[in-house]
């Protein structure tokens, strides 16, 4: 069968799964909309997690981006994975029993205020609503490479398939979906990465391969690739440029924003127990390792691969590197997509790819007869291209198409519903209409999902020039905003009222003065960003990916600070604090 | 005695995060960011130590450090008598 209507069928296949799954599981009162009913077990909510959490970007470009970056790279590698011990030893169990739908409605009540709840809601609404429009940015461009259809054709189909099991099925239906996207998506993942590895080393074991010797020359794969590039002008493939503190600042950033991302937090509102919460956090991140260990091994062997194919001999040698005409197949197939570009600038026919922004090495390129980079690749074709590069069969090339989009949609759903659950039961329940009947609200929770669809597809048919800067933004205000409150109002009993708000409001502020000061948000009108965005000018040399963990400590001291100088938390809130503590008590 | 009760199990559980803690800093923010350079000195399978801590090993360690958690958590719950049914 060709590869086209392979790739139609396999979708296709998906979509119905999909479909039939939620058609099962309809929601049929708020309970089941917002939190499945309370009764999905660990493992499966574990994997739901896994799905929702991995997004196109972990799917497509995470792999592309450490095949470029190499040891700079281990920041996304443990800030998207340590936040998960932050989520199960300080929030989840204790939210599970805190027991009520959303995060807004445990900060409003905790702190016992109105306006924390609606603070927490705008929070809420920001972070998902930057996340979502890449999600759907990510099913657009997945339909349009693999289905060769527009991307606005293809964002109008996974908006389609979001709206069905989304509104339909809320929260139920939602989980169970992510339980078979998982299983889409991380065999289209691993498949490709087990052939790759196979070609290269013979070890079929990712995770072990890319510690392995190359099969033809016997030498260290990583060895090999550090030698490699570092003879092309590149940096050094497992050390690192970025500082130490810059590093280290944008992984806790990262961690902490994970911890407090309310689409991560509510999925552990859905399992009957306390005891449940905690498993269900390691099965979670069991699952999400699956696929964040293989990328790192993805990166080196893409990498390698790609330097290898091109630079076929000596470095410098007239004949050192791959003749244009005598490419592979699939980089004239890369090419059509313009995601792979060759323009030959020294005019000898032949392809050079190596560091021209390098200028100790210019030198040495122009003894070679080198005049330039002569071959731009785009960081996505790691993941997307391998399949081809590997030499694997079509169909594993129709299942990387059918996994890039179930990731998508996974994290696309998952932002909905708590952008729906926000409008609908922290808003429109909690502050504007208390008595509204359950039926009521639970239409009012469909209406505000599929509104939250079309605005969200309407950011990702034309995304502001910002998103890419605001993913970071997401994390940063997770970390500096939600993740502090929750995790004081578990672990201080002393913080009231007046301490949250305040460090709530600061730590935002602080951490979205200082993005906007650097990269630019919203006030281009007015001029920003006003600082060049270099090491040299960083506060602290912390780069505004890292600012979150300056914004989460402020937020921490503000908080307590104003509690003591406030009169403490009125005695039934302590004794709710008490409650949500231990698992059980004992009348 | 209800009210001791608790606050020994909530001690309890602060010791256990707090040595938790320990090692989710030491495996990533001290093997894989601030010794890095000391432990690339060490080659072991064809991996620097340090590089395969910061993109593999930290991972690995807080899959089990979760497990680990939750199974001393939950023994702790009985231990107090305040488990769920």
């Amino acid at each position: 069968m060709e590869l086209k209507s392979l790739t139609y069928l396999i979708v296709g296949a998906s979509f119905v799964l999909y479909i039939g799954i939620a058609i099962w599981s309809r929601a049929h009162n708020t309970k089941e909309f917002y939190v499945a009913g309370k009764t999905v077990s660990p493992i499966a909510n574990g994997m739901a997690t896994a799905a929702d959490w991995m997004s196109a970007a972990s799917f497509i470009s995470m792999a592309g981006l450490i095949a470029f970056l190499g040891y700079d790279a281990s920041v996304y590698l443990m800030g998207w994975t340590g936040g998960y011990v932050l989520l199960a030893l300080f929030l989840a169990p204790y939210l599970r029993k805190f027991g009520k739908f959303t995060v807004p409605e445990f900060i409003g009540e905790r702190y016992y205020s109105k306006v924390a709840r609606i603070v927490a809601v705008i929070c809420l609404i920001f972070v998902s609503f930057t996340y979502v429009a890449g999600q759907m940015r990510g099913v657009g461009i997945v339909f349009s490479r693999f289905l060769e259809v527009e991307v606005t054709v293809g964002l109008i189909i996974g908006m389609g398939i979001v709206f069905i099991y989304a509104v339909l099925g809320g929260m139920k239906g939602i989980t169970y979906t992510q339980v078979a996207q998982y299983c889409v998506l991380i065999f289209a993942y691993t498949v490709p990465a087990v052939f790759i590895a196979i070609q290269i080393t013979d070890n079929p074991i990712p995770q072990l391969a890319f510690g392995s010797t190359i099969t033809e020359s016997g030498v260290g794969l990583l060895d090999k690739l550090d030698s490699i590039v570092t003879s092309l002008g590149f940096n050094q493939y497992t050390t690192g440029t970025k500082s130490k503190i810059d590093i280290f600042c944008i992984t806790l950033a990262l961690m902490a924003g994970t911890a407090g991302l309310p689409h991560v937090i509510v999925r552990f509102f859905t399992v009957p127990k306390v005891k449940d919460a905690r498993t269900s956090a390691g099965f979670a991140l069991l699952f999400i390792a699956v696929l964040y260990t293989t990328a790192p091994a993805v990166g080196v062997m893409a990498r390698y691969n790609l330097i290898n194919t091109i630079q076929e001999g000596q470095v410098g040698a007239i004949d050192g590197n791959l003749l244009y005409s005598e490419r592979p197949e699939w980089m004239e197939r890369w090419e059509k997509t313009k995601l792979l570009q060759f323009e030959d600038k020294n005019g000898d026919g032949r392809i050079q790819y190596y560091n021209d922004q390098n200028q100790s090495f210019a030198k040495t390129a122009h003894v070679f007869g080198w005049e330039g980079n002569e071959l731009t690749v785009d960081r996505d074709i790691m993941v997307l291209a391998n399949p081809e590069m590997a030499k694997a069969p079509d169909w594993v090339i129709a299942l990387v198409a059918a996994g890039g989009i179930a990731a998508a949609l996974s994290t696309a759903a998952g932002l909905l519903l708590v952008i729906s659950a926000a409008i609908s039961h922290d808003l429109v329940k909690g502050i504007f209409l208390p008595n509204i009947s359950e039926k009521n609200e639970l239409r009012v929770g469909r209406i505000a999902a599929a509104a939250a669809i079309l605005i969200a597809g309407y950011l990702g048919f034309d995304p502001p020039g910002w998103v890419a800067q605001v993913v970071a933004f997401a994390f940063g205000l997770a970390a500096a905003s939600l993740f502090p409150a929750i995790l004081l109002g578990i672990f201080f009993k002393r913080v009231n009222k007046e301490g949250a708000i305040a460090g709530m409001i600061v730590g935002l502020l602080f951490t979205y003065a200082y993005i906007e000061y650097f990269k630019g948000l919203f006030l281009k009108w007015a001029g920003s960003p006003w600082g060049e965005n270099i090491a040299s000018n960083w506060w602290l040399g912390i780069s505004p990916e890292g600012i979150g963990v300056i914004g989460m400590l402020l937020n921490f001291v503000v908080a307590i600070s104003i509690s003591y100088m406030t009169a403490p938390p009125p005695d039934h809130i302590k004794y709710m604090v008490e409650n949500i503590r231990i698992p059980r008590i004992n009348e | 005695m209800k009210k001791e009760n608790h606050s020994a199990y909530w001690k309890a559980n602060l010791r256990l995060v707090s040595i938790c803690m320990f090692f989710w800093f030491l495996c990533s923010y001290g093997f894989g960011i601030l010794f890095v350079e000391a432990l690339n000195s060490i080659q072991i399978g064809g991996f620097k130590l340090g590089f395969w801590f910061a993109q593999q090993g930290s991972i690995y360690i807080f899959v089990i450090l979760i497990f680990f958690y939750a199974w001393r958590i939950n023994k702790i719950d009985q231990k107090y008598n305040v488990h769920e049914d």
